[in-house]
C-alpha cells in the first residue's frame, strides 16, 4: 500500500469534511474547489495539524493516523511562504533536516542541495525580508522538500504571486512534480483549473466538505459530470498535442497562442472561454471562414447566468467534443438550437491559449 | 493606483500645526525648564550625596528585579492570553490591563489590603511563614512588578497575536518538535517584542511613585526610590530635588534611544 490513502470525517462549526482519497505512489492529486469547501482542512488532516474524530491516513505505506505533524514525514507549503524571519535563507532550508537530526553542516549541505534544484542559490545569505514574494515561495518549496517528504503537501502555491512571478513558480513546480520521485506523493490545492492541468495527473473536486468529483484531470475538467464542476472550471479544455501554431487534436488542428512552456509533439490542452465560442447553423458556414471550425451535435441547453451555455456531446471526435459555448437567449431562438441540433462550431485563434499537460 | 489618493508628503493641514506645536511644547518645555533651574555647579557634589547615592543604588536594583520579574511571570501569561482557547480569556485580558489604567496610588492601597498583615494574604505569609511584606524593598519590587507588568504583557501579547501560529505549524511539519518549535521558533520571534517590553516595564518600574509610596513607604536605602527622594528632596533642598529629577531624565532619555525605534514606535520587526 505505497502512495496516500485517506479517509478523513471531521465535523465543527457546523462544517463537515467526508473525504477518501487513495493517491497512487508518484501520483499528483489536484484538489478543487471554492472557498469555504474545506480543501485547507483537508490539507491539515493530511499533515496532522488537524485531528479529526474519524480518520485513517497512510503515507507510503506506513499508517500515520495517530502521529502528530514532526513524525508524518510531510512537507507543507501554503500560500503565503512563512518563512523564518529571524534566519537566512539557508537556515530556513536546513531547518527540516536539522530538526530531523542532521548535523549542523549536513543539513547546510543538504540546504545548499535544494536551493541549487529549486534555482534560487544566489539568495543562500539574504534575509527572508529582502526577497521578493516569488523568490521566497520558491526558498519556501526549497524549505519543504528538504526534508524529503513522502507527501508534499501545496496549499494555493501560487495564489498570493502577481502575474510576473507565478512562471517562475510554476515551472519550479511542474520540474519538481515530473520528477515523478519513488515514494512521494504531491497533494496541490489550487482554484484554478489551470494548475490542475499543468500539475496534476488526478484532481478532486470539494465542495461543502464532500467529493463531489474525482478522476484523471483532464477527464474531470474537459467534461465535468456536475454543473459545480463546470462552474469552478468554466472554461474549455481539450486535449492534444501541442503544434507549432495551434493544438493537434487527431488530424484536427486547433489553431491557438502557444504558451511559453509548450514544447511542439508534448502533450499540451488548449483553453478558451465558452463565450469565445460562435454556433453556427450546419449549413451556414460563417463568412471569413476562421480556420477553428468544425462540426458538433448539441447535446445540452442550459441557462447560465444572463446567457444560455450549450455544450456539444461528449463523442470524442474533434476539439469540438464537449465544448461549451455561450450564446444570448435571443441567438438560441435565432438559431432554432435544441438538443441534439446539428451545428458548426468556430472560435477565433487569438481566444486559443495551449498549455502544456501533466502527461 | 493608490498612491495616487494619498496626500503628498508634507501637506498636511494647517488647522492641525497650532495644537501640534503646543502638544510638543508641552512635552519639551517643562524639561527646558528643568535645566534652567538646574545648579550645574554644584550638580556633582549633589548627584553623589549618601541619600542621592542610595536611592539610585535602590532605584536600578529594584526596577532590575521587577523587569526580571515581569518577564519570568508575564511572557507566560501573554503565551496564555494569546493562545488559549478558554473562554474566560478576553475577560482575563481587560484585567491584565488594570494597572496600567488604575492611579497607582489606588494600586498601593489594593497591595496594602491584600498583602498588609490585615490583608487576607498577608495575614497567612504572617501567621505561616512570619513574613511581612510592606514597607520593605520586597515590597517595592511588587509594587513595581503590579503596575510594569502590563507594558510586558501587552507588547509580548500583540507580537504572539500579530505573528499567528503558522510559523509554529510550518516549523512542526518539517519535523520540529514543539520544545525545538518554542526555543527555535516562537521565541527569536519574539524577541523584538520582548525587548521593547522590557525597556518599557524597567521605564514604568523606574518612575513608580505612588504605589510605592503607599503600599512600601519612603525609608531611606529600603524603600526610598529615586522618585520618592525626588518629592522628599523638594520640601528640603529643591536644588538637590532639581539635580536628581534631571537624572531621571537622563536615564528616560536613554531608555528611548535604547528602545527606539521598534518598541516605541510600534513596529514589527
Amino acid at each position: 500500500m505505497t502512495g496516500l490513502h485517506a479517509t478523513l470525517r471531521l465535523r465543527r462549526d457546523g462544517f463537515a469534511l467526508d473525504v477518501a482519497l487513495n493517491v497512487p505512489d508518484t501520483g499528483v492529486l489536484a484538489v478543487l474547489g471554492p472557498n469555504g469547501s474545506g480543501k485547507s482542512t483537508l490539507l491539515d488532516c493530511l499533515a496532522g495539524l488537524l485531528r479529526p474524530a474519524e480518520a485513517s491516513v497512510s503515507i507510503g505505506g506506513t499508517d500515520v493516523t495517530g502521529l502528530p505533524p514532526p513524525e508524518r514525514r510531510v512537507g507543507l507549503l501554503r500560500q503565503d511562504p512563512l518563512l523564518f524571519p529571524h534566519l537566512s535563507v539557508l537556515d530556513n532550508v536546513a531547518f527540516g533536516p536539522r530538526s530531523r537530526g542532521s548535523g549542523r553542516q549536513r543539513a547546510r549541505e543538504l540546504a545548499r542541495r535544494w536551493l541549487d534544484e529549486i534555482g534560487v542559490a544566489e539568495f543562500a545569505d539574504r534575509r527572508p525580508a529582502r526577497l521578493s514574494g516569488g523568490q521566497a515561495q520558491r526558498v519556501a518549496l526549497a524549505r519543504a522538500l528538504a526534508t524529503d517528504p513522502a507527501l508534499l503537501l501545496l496549499d494555493e502555491p501560487l495564489a498570493a504571486l502577481d502575474v510576473d512571478a507565478a512562471p517562475a513558480m510554476r515551472a519550479a513546480l511542474r520540474s519538481v512534480l515530473r520528477q515523478r520521485q519513488p515514494g512521494r506523493v504531491a497533494v496541490v490545492v489550487t482554484h484554478d483549473p489551470l494548475d490542475a492541468i499543468s500539475l496534476a495527473d488526478h484532481v478532486l473536486v470539494l465542495a461543502d466538505g464532500q467529493v463531489v468529483e474525482q478522476g484523471p484531470t483532464r477527464s474531470v475538467l474537459a467534461a465535468p459530470r456536475t454543473g459545480f464542476t463546470a462552474r469552478i472550471a468554466g472554461l474549455n479544455l481539450v486535449a492534444g498535442e501541442a503544434g507549432p501554431d495551434g493544438l493537434r487534436v487527431g488530424d484536427q488542428l486547433l489553431s491557438g497562442v502557444l504558451a511559453e512552456d509548450a514544447v511542439v509533439a508534448e502533450p499540451a490542452v488548449a483553453v478558451f472561454p465558452p463565450h469565445a465560442v460562435s454556433v453556427y447553423p450546419r449549413d451556414d458556414a460563417p463568412h471569413g471562414s476562421p480556420r477553428n471550425t468544425a462540426p458538433a451535435t448539441v447535446g445540452s441547453v442550459e441557462p447560465h447566468g444572463p446567457v444560455i451555455r450549450l455544450r456539444a456531446t461528449a463523442d470524442g471526435q474533434g476539439w469540438t467534443s464537449g465544448v461549451a459555448a455561450d450564446l444570448t437567449p435571443a441567438a438560441v431562438a435565432d438559431l432554432g438550437i435544441d438538443v441534439g441540433s446539428r451545428v458548426l462550431l468556430s472560435v477565433k485563434a487569438a481566444a486559443v491559449e495551449v498549455h502544456p499537460a501533466n502527461p | 493606483m493608490t498612491a495616487k489618493r494619498l496626500a503628498p508628503a508634507g501637506r498636511v493641514p494647517r488647522v492641525l500645526w497650532l495644537p501640534a506645536a503646543l502638544a510638543l511644547a508641552l512635552v519639551t518645555l517643562p524639561v527646558v525648564g528643568l535645566l534652567l533651574r538646574t545648579d550645574y555647579a554644584r550638580l556633582p557634589s549633589l548627584l553623589t550625596s549618601a541619600a542621592s547615592l542610595h536611592a539610585l543604588r535602590l532605584s536600578l536594583s529594584t526596577a532590575a528585579l521587577s523587569t526580571v520579574l515581569c518577564v519570568l511571570l508575564g511572557v507566560p501569561l501573554a503565551v496564555v492570553l494569546a493562545r488559549s482557547a478558554l473562554r474566560g480569556v478576553r475577560v482575563l485580558r481587560a484585567v491584565v490591563l488594570l494597572p496600567l489604567v488604575l492611579p497607582p496610588v489606588v494600586g498601593g492601597f489594593a497591595l496594602l489590603y491584600t498583602l498588609g498583615r490585615t490583608g487576607f494574604v498577608g495575614y497567612l505569609l504572617d501567621v505561616t511563614t512570619g513574613i511581612q511584606v510592606p514597607f520593605t524593598t520586597g515590597a517595592v519590587v511588587i509594587a513595581q512588578t503590579f503596575v510594569a507588568m502590563p507594558f510586558l504583557v501587552v507588547s509580548v501579547e500583540g507580537a504572539l497575536r500579530a505573528t499567528g501560529e503558522d510559523y509554529e505549524r510550518v516549523a512542526a511539519t518539517l519535523g520540529a518538535r514543539p520544545s525545538t518549535v518554542f526555543s527555535r521558533v516562537t521565541c527569536p520571534l519574539l524577541l523584538p517584542a520582548l525587548g521593547s517590553g522590557v525597556v518599557l516595564s524597567f521605564a514604568r518600574a523606574l518612575g513608580e511613585f505612588g504605589a510605592t509610596i503607599t503600599f512600601a513607604g519612603s525609608l531611606e536605602g529600603v524603600t526610598r526610590t529615586l522618585p520618592l527622594e525626588v518629592y522628599n528632596q523638594a520640601s528640603v533642598n529643591i536644588d538637590s530635588a532639581v539635580a536628581l529629577s534631571l537624572l531621571l531624565i537622563v536615564i528616560a532619555i536613554l531608555v528611548i534611544v535604547v528602545a527606539r525605534p521598534r518598541s516605541i514606535e510600534g513596529v514589527r520587526a
